[in-house]
């Protein structure tokens, strides 16, 4: 078997039979990764015929890109995955014909390829009403990255737009819209949002939340003719009720209609509203030929627009193709849970009361923007519900469905602490409940992952069973199933810190804080384990802990200073001489550039620098200068000449802020709408010096152009007309994430009140060495819950976070300054305690590029005794 | 200006004991306890020009192993955190942060059926000589 793609030839090299794949969406993708399951791809060769210029994609996730996620995150092809199965995937050349006599599919490129299987996977093109002038330019469809590409251009010079469609996907559109700065109209036909799913009670809310948000909703109306100025270009929308709405560009996001042509063309059998007709096996009525996903109308008449039935398919073909014949597909659970401009909107089982004799539970609450609405058949049976505004309770009822659930339902939609009974847990759904239904995985299998294959993390379950790996809305409900099976195995998961400490990062911080503890010893001894107890430590919670009373100096009333008597000992060699070990010993030194702003006679004192104690020097990514090569008995002499010119410690050495980058901004440039160097400045100053659980980033750009990389950052501030926009968690590195955008269109006060605050909130509930992509990405409710903490105040914190901020921007000390005004610290800094004088010879360096490299050579060999050691004592 | 010039602690209180460290020529003197804190080394250097690290534990007991990281090769074990586990204090390298036991040299993390070594001097405090 192959192992590398694509192969130039079209025709297979032996009698290996062909499997030709149209199409590569998230359905057709689920198909090839099905088929390799099955061990389908080392028999057979496969074709992957795919119109978009890029492979799979989660579609579902589509409109995350507006908020960061870049389109290669959104790729859903594992790295290698193609080539490790010899998959061939022709990108680009969408198949054109079919010719089922001759079994051979002819793409646009001219390639014809024979098939033995075809597998149809077209999904499903957007459905646009035949309104005059629906071709205009400014008239989008919302279907695909290109789709959003070209809409995000055109919305910079647009000022309003009207999305049509007030579903699911048209709802998608316009938080897309109006996220870009454009005010939305969202017309829907249908007299309230969300028709399908849910009922007049959760639209209203729904329309209420929506409205606050600045967003404008008609409902019961339908656009009649789109109109155009001189240019050609739209210029607004004449509605159904004689109304008319100003526009620069309009979005249809009416519905999807499957793509069925190529079936058509090929006689194959289609639904009266579209859909290739398959049976239970998704086979169409040509044995050579299946259907799976958006495109298929499956045998109970219906068309799937969502992924999971679309991923049951593909299972159910693949395990066919494989000569299983266990699996088939005859109807799907359309439930559905999602986030709409940030609302939460769930839908599942019998949403719109259809049973006879069947009864509802209402909660409302139209202040709150929150809708609950209970189905219960006769006899107490779970039968269906509609979650608007507040869906937490959907992981575990939609599993609940069928069953009478063990408590009163009305406790079950009622707001936590109301005086209900306790809310339902996870704990108390039976083992065949479907806890995700992207991929169909039951309770009973996520416990059988922990108990028999051993798992104890959520990303293991999620490996091992794929649950929570679709749509994600079950991840929650994962964690205490997790939990739960691992307390029931008596297994007791150790989060401690280290061997030292059996609390997590978190939990010692709140004990430093609460009991003011600003000794290490004290707290080993009392708070310890008991076996660690009156020990040394270790080399992982000493640094941790002294990290910990940094942050909190002023608070504790500890010395903030790093090499304060009883920290100084606790510190990594770098935080110990104030400069970054490098691998041959010796040391670099970086001085705080702020903004990476900086005057010519500061850098020609850099230069000088270098030049007189024969440093390397490099820039560095973060908009500063690099100085390598220093011994550390040369460090003090260094930074005296530096602080002199009036530079300070730049902190590359610490767990702390380093730089926040900045471009040039509206002073010099054309494009720029705020001063982001100022800014950049600002934001250095305030919190240089400041300890963290990890090193932190930052950057400004001074208009969306974001040419100061700020979404790649830990805070990132990007420039609008109206202020600044705060990005969060950004990453670079080797799991590079971009940042999320945590508010917008701040003033300068409120950018630094909440930059303030989540960087405390950071410090004070990440683990040790969590940089704050990891911390988002692992904290309970995520940005959604750091949001509601930093900006809304929900746990009641700001003001504590504040005023730690304040206390840490009053009490700042250059490091540097300190310790050379220090004489016993500065007897540290020698190479050998009892030869003051004498330079450690293995630090040495060899010319390169008419700079100098470490000499690794000596320090390849044993051990080089040093010279001139006549006289030497111990004093 | 005046550049600052490295200098040898100045103890705030007269100490009258010193670190020894044995060598093949016998018992040589480093450097008095109140140069060095307590969970941290320093690095020195023997008759013999071999360089070693000295450390204090936290009761102020005097270690002393060779300054060499063997899986880097460079001399800065004297600048690594000292540590204990089961009662043995062990130093972890700066660099790689492997760590060696300060009372045998032996280290605590290398790989499999690896046993990798660090020179272990035998240390004490004695008082100053005359």
């Amino acid at each position: 078997m192959s192992t590398t793609a694509p192969h130039p030839s079209t025709e297979p090299s032996a009698d290996v039979p062909t499997i030709v794949l149209v199409g590569h969406g998230m359905v057709g993708h689920r198909f090839l990764q099905a088929l390799a399951d099955r061990g389908l791809t080392d028999r057979t060769r496969i074709v992957v015929l795919c119109e978009e210029p890029r492979p799979a994609y989660d579609r579902v996730q589509l409109t995350s890109y507006f908020s960061g996620t870049t389109p290669e995150e959104l790729s859903m092809v594992e790295d290698g995955f193609l080539e490790k199965h010899g998959i061939e995937l022709h990108l680009g050349d969408p198949a054109e014909a079919i010719d089922r006599e001759a079994r051979t599919v002819t793409a646009r490129s001219g390639l014809v390829v024979r098939y033995d299987t075809l597998v149809l996977a077209t999904g499903s093109y957007p459905f646009v009403p035949p309104v005059p002038g629906s071709d205009s330019t400014g008239c989008f469809v919302y279907r695909t990255i290109e789709d959003l590409l070209a809409i995000e251009e055109y919305a910079k010079g647009a000022t309003s737009g009207v999305v049509v469609g007030g579903g699911l996907l048209g709802l998608e559109a316009a938080g897309a819209l109006n996220g870009l700065g454009v005010q939305t109209h969202v017309v829907e036909f249908n007299d309230r949002l969300m028709a399908i799913q849910v009922d007049s009670g959760g639209g209203a809310a729904l329309r209420r939340t929506i409205e606050r948000m600045g967003l404008l909703v008609h409902t019961g109306v339908a656009g009649q003719e789109i109109t155009t100025g001189p240019a050609g270009a739209v210029d607004g929308m004449v509605l159904s009720d004689g109304g008319r709405l100003d526009t620069d560009m309009v979005v249809f996001s009416a519905g999807v209609r499957p793509r069925d042509q190529l079936a058509r063309d090929c006689g194959l059998e289609v639904g009266e509203r579209g859909g290739v007709v398959v049976d239970e096996r998704c086979r169409t009525a040509d044995p050579a030929v299946y259907a799976i996903g958006e495109c298929a109308k499956a045998v109970d008449g219906m068309v799937y627009g969502l992924v999971a039935p679309g991923y049951e398919m593909a299972e159910v073909a693949a395990d066919a193709l494989a000569g299983g014949g266990a699996l088939s597909f005859t109807g799907a659970d359309t439930s559905t849970k999602l986030k709409l401009l940030g609302v939460d909107v769930a839908s599942f089982g019998d949403a719109h009361g259809r049973a006879e004799d069947c009864l509802d539970v209402v909660y409302s609450d139209s202040r709150a923007g929150v809708y609950k609405k209970l189905v219960v058949g006769a006899d107490g049976t779970l039968l269906g519900g509609v979650l608007v505004g507040d869906a937490e309770a959907y992981g575990t009822l939609r599993p609940l469905v069928g069953t009478v659930p063990p408590v009163a339902p009305e406790s079950l939609v009622l707001p936590a602490g109301s005086g209900g009974a306790p809310a339902l847990g996870p704990s108390a759904l039976p083992d065949e409940a479907v806890v995700c239904s992207c991929h169909n995985v039951t309770k009973g299998t996520i416990r059988a992952a922990v108990t028999e294959h051993s798992c104890t993390t959520v990303p293991e379950v999620k490996k091992c069973t794929k649950a929570g790996t679709g749509c994600g809305s079950c991840v929650k409900v994962l964690g205490r199933l997790v939990e739960d099976e691992l307390e029931a195995q008596g297994v007791t998961v150790d989060k401690g810190l280290c061997g030292c400490f059996g609390q997590t990062r978190q939990e010692l911080y709140e004990i430093v804080h609460t009991l003011r503890i600003t000794s290490y010893q004290r707290l080993l001894d009392e708070y310890g384990r008991p076996e660690a107890r009156g020990g040394e430590g270790c080399e992982v919670c000493k640094p941790t802990v002294a990290s910990v009373i940094a942050s909190l100096a002023p608070a504790i009333g500890a010395d903030g200073y790093v090499l304060a008597d009883g920290q100084a000992a606790l510190q990594d060699t770098n935080d110990h001489f104030l400069a970054n070990l490098q691998r041959n010993g010796s040391y670099s030194v970086v001085p705080r550039i702020p903004g990476g702003e900086i005057t010519p006679e500061k850098l020609i004192v850099i230069g000088e620098v270098a030049r007189d104690f024969g440093l390397y020097t490099k820039i560095t990514g973060g908009q500063r200068i690099d100085l390598f090569g220093a011994r550390v008995d040369q460090l003090p002499m260094i930074w005296a000449r530096l602080v002199e010119a009036g530079f300070e410690s730049g902190h590359a050495y610490g767990k702390s802020l380093r730089t926040v980058k900045s471009c040039v901004g509206q002073t010099w440039c054309r494009y720029g709408v705020q001063d982001s160097v100022r800014m950049a400045i600002d934001l250095e100053l305030r919190y240089r010096g400041l300890r963290a659980p990890h090193k932190l980033k930052s950057a400004v750009s001074g208009c969306q152009r974001e040419c100061a990389e700020a979404q790649s950052k830990d805070f990132g501030v990007i420039a609008t007309a109206g202020g600044w926009n705060l990005y969060v968690g950004g990453n670079g590195g080797a799991t590079p994430r971009h940042a999320d955008l945590l508010a917008q269109d701040l003033s300068d006060a409120e950018l630094v009140r909440l930059i303030d605050r989540f960087l405390m909130f950071y410090i004070r509930t990440a683990d040790r060495l969590e940089r704050t992509a990891a911390w988002l990405d692992r904290i309970e409710g995520g940005l959604d819950h750091v949001r509601d903490v930093v900006v809304h105040d929900s746990l009641g914190l700001c003001a504590e976070l504040e005023s730690l901020m304040a206390e840490h921007v009053a009490n700042y000390r250059d490091e540097w300054a300190a310790t050379l005004e220090d004489p016993e610290k500065l007897g540290r800094f020698v190479s050998f305690v009892n030869a003051p004088g004498v330079p450690d010879p293995t630090v040495a360096f060899v010319p390169e590029r008419e700079q100098i490299k470490p000499d690794l050579t000596l320090l390849s060999g044993p051990d080089i005794p040093v010279r001139t050691l006549e006289g030497t004592t111990a004093r | 200006m005046t550049a600052p010039t490295a200098t040898l602690p100045k103890p705030s209180e007269a100490t009258n004991t010193v670190i020894e460290v044995r060598f093949e020529g016998g018992w040589a003197p480093v450097c008095e306890p109140a140069a060095l804190l307590p969970g941290r080394g320093v690095a020195a250097l023997l008759p013999d020009g071999t360089q070693i690290a000295v450390f204090l534990d936290r009761e102020g007991r005097p270690y002393a192993i060779g300054n060499r990281d063997p899986f880097t090769g460079a001399y800065v074990l004297s600048r690594g955190l000292l540590g204990s586990t089961g009662g043995v204090p062990f130093v972890a390298s700066p660099l790689l942060k492997q760590r060696f036991e300060l009372t045998t040299g032996r280290c605590l993390d290398d790989g499999d059926g690896e046993e990798t070594r660090v020179p272990v001097f035998p240390a004490r405090i004695g008082p100053v000589a005359g």
